[in-house]
Order: structure tokens, then C-alpha cells, then sequence
């Protein structure tokens, strides 16, 4: 039976002046790898390549779709070692399925800690979770008036959010001033 | 409301809110109303995906889906150009009030409609996806492991039979089911009792998730309607009703094209089906309004189709003008009508009736009729029912392969119908009970193996496409349950 190839893609080296000294998030799509190395280089210290990240799986499996096309973020604190004061960086791509003609990786995005990758847009307070309460004990003593008015402010806000919101509720209407009139359905 | 009580203090106004909402019901709803969306739209993609990446990840299936989309487009636009009919035209006064009077009744009309054909059928659809290819993929001609010996050419990921057998672990043989313990052979004390006793609780508690879970199992005849209510999360309030009469009141004012398309696909399914003729009115009713429902749009952000798009006669490629057609966004195709026909026999309510088809088109039905990479799309079932007939029989498959009946040929039209007009209803309902179960469409791959496999030996001895057409062309005297279990559980692998 014939043994699948590995093939390995050459390393990405990346200019010296371009790479921020600290690595805060590597952002990119795939395309078709299976796993993915990252080794650095660093200024201080030894000149050899240290492994950031180690045969990352991007594909659940090798031979199928899954996973091939999609967007993947390498953080910090998720890296094997130390990434300040990089001077160089390495990819190495692994696919062993030998079903697809190429294998690469695109729209390569390294961000440093002062600059965060595009974030979705999320209000702050559905980020963090509540945590469980315990209900408040009431029987002598009044409760924190700080407390109590940041938690009025709070349910204020909220409101606040529902009532802007509303404005944007469907109305249904398909026509444009009552007109419906149509040409033919257009293909671009 | 109860919280205007001058007792209610500011120290505990966030608890008594939640007291008030949890005795209110008001808390149930909105858990409900979570897990409905938590169903619904796909976990949210990394920040740096654009939009057309939640919808398809695929590049090639994406432009494949804008393919056929442009055939189907040039097709309706021939039609009209053609019949000299507008693709949309105000109705006449007289004819609105016409149409308002026989609204309940839309059946006795009988419209020439022997120019308006099909936009597509099922067939078509299945030669697109024969022909879909992974360019990065080594197609090559010489049969290989590369190449699958099915009609489906593209490398997705699919389950096998022990995956399968943990994610519908319900259906297992030690599990009681409905459409297998509730025969009469079986006394009822013995599951069916309890698993009604457990199914009026689960209403009872108002809860999405609890009846979810329930319906895996099958549900009583008597509870099925509101189950599917709320698993759907729907409640039919007045603001729907509401919204359901102005769907009305824009058919009443507009003719549309489709509207002619979809009479012609009543008129050829369900009116000619023994089962579902008697709701053929409904059927307009609720189809007409579907057309001119804008809400079902939101569901292209996570469909792989686009909604076709017009402009205004004269304003032509002025965005101000733009509008989609129809305003829902959906071209109904040779079929279509089938997808809500088995909701008439739980629903009489029109307003009702409609929501819960709307629903289950967002939700399940419109990944049947477009190209995705999605487990539950048309083009994974047919992948997973070929491999599952191949890796499990494997000498029918080549059989039938020899004599040049590719199984997909046949099984393909049960699967974008979702079964609907090829089982019994009895046996329909206790089917999409289990699509809502496990919020999949898998399970329709797998009958459609079990269908194959449980008429295997008459399969084994036909000699050409038409007479394994035969073999498999009534289904009506199948029962569903005993077939997907024999099928996951009791086949020797």
C-alpha cells in the first residue's frame, strides 16, 4: 500500500523591519493545511528557533473539507514560549493527505499587544458573566447605596439599549413607495 | 403591573424582578427564546471572516450556488419575457376584492397554467451537484481512493455508523420508542403510558429544551402539535396574527409570478395526493403569504443563497430602487408545496399553521434546496447516504452501480422532500419528529440507506435502473422507527 507524502511548504520568512518586537495575536485563513508549526527567532538569547506553537490542528481531518477554508487566531498566552523581542518567524505547513494539489495558508495578520485583531461588536456587559448571586440579606442593615445605585444605573442602561433598538424593528414592506413595479430579475 | 407595590423596596428590586419574572413565566419564555436562536444561527465565526464566510466557508461551493442561481434566475426571467407576464403587478380593485372573497376557497380557481413550467425539479438539482467539484481536489479520471464511487464528488466529512449511533442514541434498542413500543402488540403500561404521562409535563413546564430532548423519543399524537409549537418557540400572539393578515392583505394588492408557479406545484403534488388533497387550500394560503414575507431574508445571512434581486421598472441599477423577488426571497420549486402539506394535519389555524411552516423552512427545509458544505445540507445527505449504503452493503451498492442505477438516483428525491409524500403520514410525522429532536437532517440520510437496505434482496436481482425505480417506488407501507434502528443498531458492521 502506498504510504501517504508529507509535504512540507517552505518556511515564511518575514522582514525584520515589518515584525513588531512583541507578538500579541497571529490572525490567518487557511487553505487546505492540515497543522501548523510557528517557530521564532528571537534578538537576545541563543540565535536557534524556538517552537511557538506545535502541529496546531486545523483540519479535523486531513482528507475532508472540514475546516480547510476557515479563519484561525494564535494568541499569546496559547504560544509554547516567550514571544518578545521577535526577529523572525517561521511557518511550517503539514498536510499528508495527498487528495489536494496545494496547501497554504493567506491573509497572514500579526498584531502586537497595543493593536487587537477586528473585534465583533459586543456590548461590554454581555461579555462577562454574572456570577451566581446570593440573595441579598436584608433583615437590619440597609444595603450599600453605592451598590444599589450601580446596579439601578445598570438596569437603566439596559433599557436604555431596548428602547434604541426598537427603532429598528421589521415593518415588512417589500415595495419601494407603494411600487412594485419590476423589470426583470438582474444577475449580478 | 405587581411590581407598582409600594412595598417593592430599590435594595431588592433586581431580586423581585427576577422573582416576578420566574412566576410570571416570563422567564421560561426567554430561556425558550435563547435557545431557539442558540438552534438556529450558527456559532458566531471568527472576527476576521466576512459575512459570505458565515454563510459558506467554501469558496468553490459558494460560486457553485451562484451558479445555479443564475440558471434558475435566467430561467424565470425567460419564462417572462416569454409569457409576456411581469415578474410582479398591482391587482385591479375588482380582482382584489375577487381574490378577498374566495380566499378560503383559492382551490375551485382553476388558472391556465399549461404555459408556466416548473422553474426546476429535483432532478436538475441533482445533475448541479453530480457535476461539483473541489478545484484544489485531485480529480482525477482513473478510479482511485481519491475518487468516490458515488455520484458525489466532493470530499466532505461524514459521519459513520458508531458516530451516528452516539448522536441518535435515543433510537437504541433498549430505548423506548414511539413507532415501535406503541403498537398494539405491545401493552401500553409498558412505555407509551409513562412517555405521555412525561410529554404533558414537559407542556405543562413550557420549556424549549425539555421538549427537545422529548420528541426524540417520538411524540404522542394528541401533544404533537404543541410540542413542535414549542421547540419551534412558537406561540402564535396577536402581533403575529396580525403579521400574518398584512402577509394577506399584500397578496390581496400584488400578483406575482411565483404565485402562478406555485398554484402549478399544487395543482401537480399535493392536490394529486391522496393525503394532503383536502388541505390544498391551505396550502395556497400559506404559500402565497410565504412569498411576500421579508422576515424569512434574515435567514440568508446563514443560508448559502442569495436572494434573487430586481429594481424598480426604470431605476434600473439605482440601489434606492432595489428590491428582492420575491420579497421573501425563495423560488418555489417542482416540490415545494410538499414541505408544508404534513403541517396541515396538525395545524387549522392559518396564522398558525404559517408560522410553523416558516420556521421549519429557516430552520431545516432550505438547506435541502441550495449547495453547502453544511452537515445537514443536501449535498452532505447525499454523501452520507452513498458511503453508508457502500461501507455497509457493499454488494448492493456495486450491484447497482454495475447496472447503471446509482442509488442517489432514486434516494435523492425522498431527501429534498424530506420524505413528504413518499412515507405514510403517520410515519412522516414520527420522522420529522426526530429532525426536531436532534435539530439535524441526517436522520434522512439514514432512512434512506435503511430503505435500501431492508429491500436489498429484491434489489439484488433487478437488472436495470427503471426496475430498481420499482422496487422502491412505494414506500407507503414502511414503518420509519424500526427501519432506522435495525439500520444503526442491529446490522452487522
Amino acid at each position: 500500500m502506498q504510504v501517504p507524502e508529507c509535504r512540507f511548504r517552505e518556511p515564511v520568512r518575514v522582514p525584520r523591519p515589518a515584525l513588531p518586537p512583541q507578538l500579541q495575536e497571529i490572525v490567518f485563513r487557511n487553505f487546505y493545511t492540515a497543522f501548523l508549526s510557528v517557530r521564532v527567532q528571537r534578538a537576545q538569547g541563543p540565535r536557534k528557533w524556538l517552537t511557538c506553537v506545535s502541529d496546531y490542528r486545523l483540519m479535523a481531518s486531513p482528507h475532508t473539507e472540514e475546516g480547510a477554508q476557515d479563519y484561525f487566531s494564535l494568541l499569546r498566552h496559547q504560544m509554547l514560549c516567550d514571544v518578545d523581542q521577535v526577529t523572525a518567524v517561521r511557518f511550517i505547513l503539514r498536510q499528508p493527505s495527498p487528495v489536494w494539489l496545494h496547501f497554504t495558508i493567506e491573509e497572514l495578520q500579526i498584531y502586537p499587544p497595543s493593536q487587537k485583531s477586528p473585534q465583533k461588536d459586543f456590548p461590554s456587559w454581555l461579555s462577562q458573566l454574572a456570577p451566581p448571586e446570593q440573595p441579598a440579606v436584608l433583615h437590619r442593615e440597609l444595603p450599600d447605596p453605592e451598590k444599589v445605585s450601580a446596579e439601578a444605573q445598570q438596569m437603566w442602561v439596559l433599557t436604555e439599549v431596548i428602547r434604541a433598538r426598537q427603532a429598528a424593528a421589521r415593518i415588512g414592506r417589500f415595495d419601494v413607495d407603494g411600487c412594485y413595479d419590476i423589470n426583470l430579475l438582474s444577475y449580478t | 403591573i405587581s411590581l407598582h407595590k409600594p412595598e417593592i423596596k430599590l435594595e431588592s428590586l433586581k431580586e423581585d424582578i427576577k422573582d416576578f419574572l420566574k412566576v410570571s413565566g416570563w422567564e421560561k419564555k426567554l430561556q425558550n427564546a435563547v435557545y431557539s436562536e442558540l438552534n438556529v444561527f450558527p456559532s458566531p465565526c471568527h472576527p476576521a471572516a466576512p459575512p459570505e464566510h458565515m454563510k459558506e466557508p467554501l469558496a468553490y461551493m459558494r460560486k457553485a450556488q451562484g451558479s445555479w442561481e443564475k440558471r434558475i434566475l435566467k430561467s424565470l426571467n425567460s419564462m417572462c419575457t416569454e409569457l409576456s407576464i411581469p415578474l410582479a403587478q398591482k391587482r385591479p380593485a375588482s380582482e382584489q376584492k375577487e381574490l378577498l372573497n374566495k380566499w378560503n376557497e383559492m382551490g375551485t380557481d382553476e388558472p391556465d397554467l399549461t404555459l408556466f413550467r416548473p422553474v426546476y425539479a429535483p432532478k436538475d438539482f441533482l445533475e448541479v451537484l453530480m457535476n461539483l467539484r473541489n478545484p484544489n481536489y485531485e480529480n482525477g479520471e482513473q478510479p482511485s481512493f481519491r475518487n468516490h464511487l458515488g455520484l458525489i464528488q466532493v470530499p466532505l466529512k461524514v459521519k459513520d455508523i458508531p458516530e451516528l449511533k452516539e448522536d441518535f442514541s435515543e433510537l437504541g434498542l433498549n430505548i423506548g420508542q414511539l413507532g415501535i413500543d406503541d403498537s398494539t402488540q405491545v401493552p401500553p403500561e409498558f412505555f407509551e403510558n409513562e412517555h405521555v404521562r412525561v410529554g404533558q409535563k414537559v407542556l405543562a413546564e413550557q420549556d424549549s429544551a425539555a421538549a427537545q430532548q422529548y420528541v426524540r423519543q417520538g411524540c404522542p399524537t394528541a401533544l404533537r402539535a404543541d410540542l413542535w409549537a414549542l421547540i419551534l418557540n412558537i406561540s402564535n400572539q396577536p402581533e403575529d396574527i396580525l403579521y400574518y393578515e398584512q402577509l394577506k392583505s399584500n397578496v390581496i394588492q400584488h400578483n406575482l409570478l411565483v404565485d402562478s408557479l406555485i398554484y402549478k406545484d399544487v395543482k401537480l403534488t399535493a392536490s394529486n395526493d391522496d393525503y394532503y388533497f383536502v388541505f390544498e387550500d391551505y396550502l395556497y394560503q400559506v404559500l402565497l403569504c410565504f412569498s411576500r414575507d421579508t422576515s424569512v431574508l434574515e435567514h440568508f445571512a446563514y443560508s448559502s443563497a442569495t436572494p434573487p434581486k430586481s429594481y424598480i421598472r426604470g431605476k434600473l441599477g439605482i440601489e434606492e430602487y432595489a428590491v428582492f423577488y420575491p420579497p421573501s426571497g425563495v423560488i418555489p420549486f417542482h416540490g415545494f408545496s410538499m414541505y408544508v402539506a404534513p403541517l396541515c394535519f396538525l395545524y387549522h389555524e392559518p396564522s398558525k399553521l404559517y408560522q410553523m411552516f416558516r420556521e421549519m423552512y429557516v430552520r431545516f427545509f432550505f438547506r435541502l434546496h441550495s449547495i453547502s458544505s453544511h452537515p445537514s445540507g443536501i449535498v452532505s445527505l447525499c454523501l452520507l447516504f452513498e458511503t453508508l449504503l457502500q461501507t455497509h452493503l457493499p454488494q448492493l451498492f456495486y450491484h447497482l452501480r454495475e447496472i447503471g442505477a446509482q442509488p442517489l438516483r432514486i434516494s435523492f428525491k425522498w431527501m429534498v422532500r424530506a420524505f413528504s409524500g413518499y412515507l405514510a403520514t403517520d410515519q412522516l410525522l414520527l420522522l420529522w419528529d426526530r429532525i426536531l429532536g436532534y435539530n439535524s437532517l441526517e436522520i434522512l440520510a439514514v432512512l434512506a440507506a435503511a430503505v435500501f437496505a431492508f429491500r436489498a434482496v429484491n434489489l439484488m436481482e433487478v437488472t436495470s435502473l427503471a426496475a430498481a425505480e420499482a422496487v422502491l417506488a412505494d414506500l407507503s407501507t414502511l414503518k420509519v422507527m424500526p427501519l432506522l434502528q435495525i439500520f444503526l443498531f442491529a446490522t452487522v458492521t
